[in-house]
């Protein structure tokens, strides 16, 4: 395995916010690879500093071994990009659309044509490729802004949330589809998304990224395992109470998050009848229990303290009080 | 090459499919020589520079349509700033430089096409150009107006945000640019204190060249006219490009 992209203390700053803090991991040939955060923690500020459409404050980064500062023309050639907020031209066709791209990157007219057509056809809008994009669902356009960025044979793609906004049935097409890209064309695959369930699903690792630092980086699985066991969220008037009672040596972890618990530990399934003996024994009430396998949200939560649309929810105050700030 | 024929590729197809932009650009002139033209044309005496005040006008009627389709054209990089696409481009291993110059073509080359739209629509309502060879330097004359204000055009939009500042500009710069520039009005005719200004003002070359060519009368001698608007091109070209390449996204 060679390394696709090398980040070294990769660091940019906004006046004083600091969007992308000193990050630091490579990302293996061939790999799908997932940058999992909320609202504002520095995603998209992270591709566009691969992608050199943005410098860095600090810190270095190669793509294919070529240096992102040094030679801007030569990352650009090696990479495809579909960007988070949409960027075709409505006016034009999908057809036009591709051409356009195939001959900004200099693509011979015959291999043109050929390519083109063949991922028009790929991405299933081979009998809309003459219609005005103005035209398509958000759905349609997603699979042309990604056949586009693949027109150039590119070997590494940058995918900025590219289901966002997507209904399940075209988020789940999405999916095979970018699963089968890095595994049939050996293409590196970097996406961000806030979708737990989509970087669980495609991303061979993932590095959760929380105000511009990465917090976790390993396989979906590896993560998932580190919470140490299964989850058990227990609904309660008392929170602290249920936290007290439950100090068995199988219990891994207990926290304590709004009016639920959160408990990590082995086989719950067994243990469940325990726990709910336990709690009333101690007169302690229960409103409602769950059982469940981790999820890359537990992970979040268990770095963080937060859910991940909690995190969200402070960063849209912050931008709210930061407006207002603004304008006053 | 081959990158600022992309670009001026897919202006061009955008321009033959706006329709009402086409013909709401053509509507104004038309309006203006029609009721200006002929509503003035028998009260107006014109002395010293032959022809009817409708002759007179024509002239200024194309100038007019070539700068402000150009100029608008130029600024419609905001759009391509908003809905997206100015992203796709950049990010694209070829140089600003490419990009700037293929939108300025594009831009120039519609600001042309509607141009010569009125002048042709002038010939069907009896306008008589005085030779080819004229209509040569009437048609360099366009082109020269066409490139400098569309790479005017770019140069705004490079600095702009959104369209908010667009209402300013057409306000504040376009409208009396087009105002001094002796279009409507014999230069000779205006007050002695306003003569000057009007002199400063780059399009008035733009204007007397075309009216050289389509009359074969100026009132400005038609080579400094050239010399004029050639280097207004030139400056502006630079200035839209450096610019440009100074956009953040
Ligand atoms: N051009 C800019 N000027 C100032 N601040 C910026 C700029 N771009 C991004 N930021 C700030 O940097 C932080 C990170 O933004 P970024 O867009 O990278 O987040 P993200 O993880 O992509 O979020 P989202 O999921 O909403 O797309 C945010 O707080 C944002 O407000
Ligand atoms: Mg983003």
């Amino acid at each position: 395995m060679t390394v696709a992209i090398h980040i070294e203390n990769l660091t940019r700053r906004f006046n004083n916010l600091v969007a992308v803090d000193n990050i630091s991991f490579d990302i293996e040939h061939g790999e799908i690879f997932g940058l999992l955060g909320p609202n504002g923690a520095g995603k998209t500020t992270t591709l566009s500093m691969l992608s050199t459409m943005l410098k860095p404050t600090s810190g270095s980064a190669t793509v294919n071994g070529i240096d992102i500062e040094r030679d801007e023309d030569g990352v650009r050639k090696s990479i495809g990009i579909v960007f988070q907020d949409q960027s075709l031209d409505e006016e034009l066709t999908a057809w036009e659309n591709m051409d356009f791209h195939g001959r900004l990157y200099r693509i011979p007219s015959d291999i043109r044509k050929q390519r083109i057509t063949e991922l028009l056809r790929l991405v299933e809008l081979e009998d809309r490729q003459h219609d005005i994009v103005k035209t398509f669902s958000g759905g349609m356009r997603r699979r042309l802004e990604i056949a586009r960025g693949l027109l150039h044979h590119p070997s590494v793609l940058f995918l900025d949330e590219p289901t966002l906004g997507l209904d399940p049935q075209t988020r789940n097409h999405l999916w095979q589809y970018i699963a089968s890209l890095a595994r049939e064309k050996g293409i590196t695959i970097i996406l961000t998304t806030h979708y737990m369930e989509e970087a669980d699903r495609l991303c061979s690792r993932v590095a959760i990224i929380d105000h511009g630092k990465i917090i976790a980086l390993d396989t979906p699985q590896n993560l998932k395992d580190g919470i140490g066991g299964d989850v058990v969220t227990i609904r309660s008037p008392d929170p602290a109470a249920v936290i007290a009672t439950l100090t068995e040596p199988w219990i891994t972890r207990a926290e304590q998050h709004n009016d639920e618990v959160i408990v990590s530990l082995q086989q719950a399934e067994q243990h469940i009848s325990t726990i709910v003996t336990l709690l009333n024994t101690h007169r302690v009430p229960i409103q409602s229990l769950a059982i469940h396998k981790p999820t890359l949200e537990d992970v979040f939560l268990s770095f963080t303290g937060k859910t991940i649309r909690e995190e969200e929810a402070d960063h849209k105050t912050n931008m709210r009080m930061y407006q207002r700030m603004v304008r006053h | 090459m081959d990158i600022v024929y992309t670009i001026w590729l897919r202006n061009m197809k955008r321009y033959i499919r706006s329709r009402s932009r086409i013909i709401g650009s053509i509507a104004m002139p038309l309006f203006f020589l029609l009721f200006l033209g002929f509503g003035l044309n028998s009260v107006v005496q014109l002395s010293g520079i032959g022809g009817n005040y409708v002759a007179f006008l024509i002239p200024g009627m194309v100038a007019m349509s070539v700068l402000f389709t150009s100029v608008f054209s130029g600024i419609q990089i905001i759009w391509d700033k908003q809905f997206g696409f100015l992203k796709e481009t950049l990010v694209a291993p070829v140089s600003r430089l490419e990009i700037m110059v293929g939108q300025t073509l594009g831009g120039a080359t519609t600001a042309v096409l509607q141009g010569s739209m009125i002048l042709v629509l002038s010939v069907f309502i009896g306008f008589w150009i005085s030779s080819p060879v004229g209509f040569l330097i009437a048609l360099g004359f366009m082109i020269l107006i066409g490139i400098s204000f569309t790479a005017f055009g770019i140069a705004i939009a490079s600095r702009m945000e959104d369209m908010t500042g667009f209402q300013l500009i057409m306000n504040f710069v376009v409208f009396p640019l087009f105002g001094l520039s002796g279009a409507l009005f014999p230069i000779s005719s205006l007050p002695a204190w306003v003569r000057p200004v009007t002199l400063l003002d780059p399009l008035t070359y733009g204007v007397e060249g075309i009216r050289y060519g389509l009359t074969g009368v100026s009132q400005i001698n038609p080579l400094v006219c050239g010399a004029v608007i050639g280097s207004f091109t030139i400056v502006m070209t630079v200035l839209g490009a450096f610019l440009f390449r100074k956009i953040r996204l």
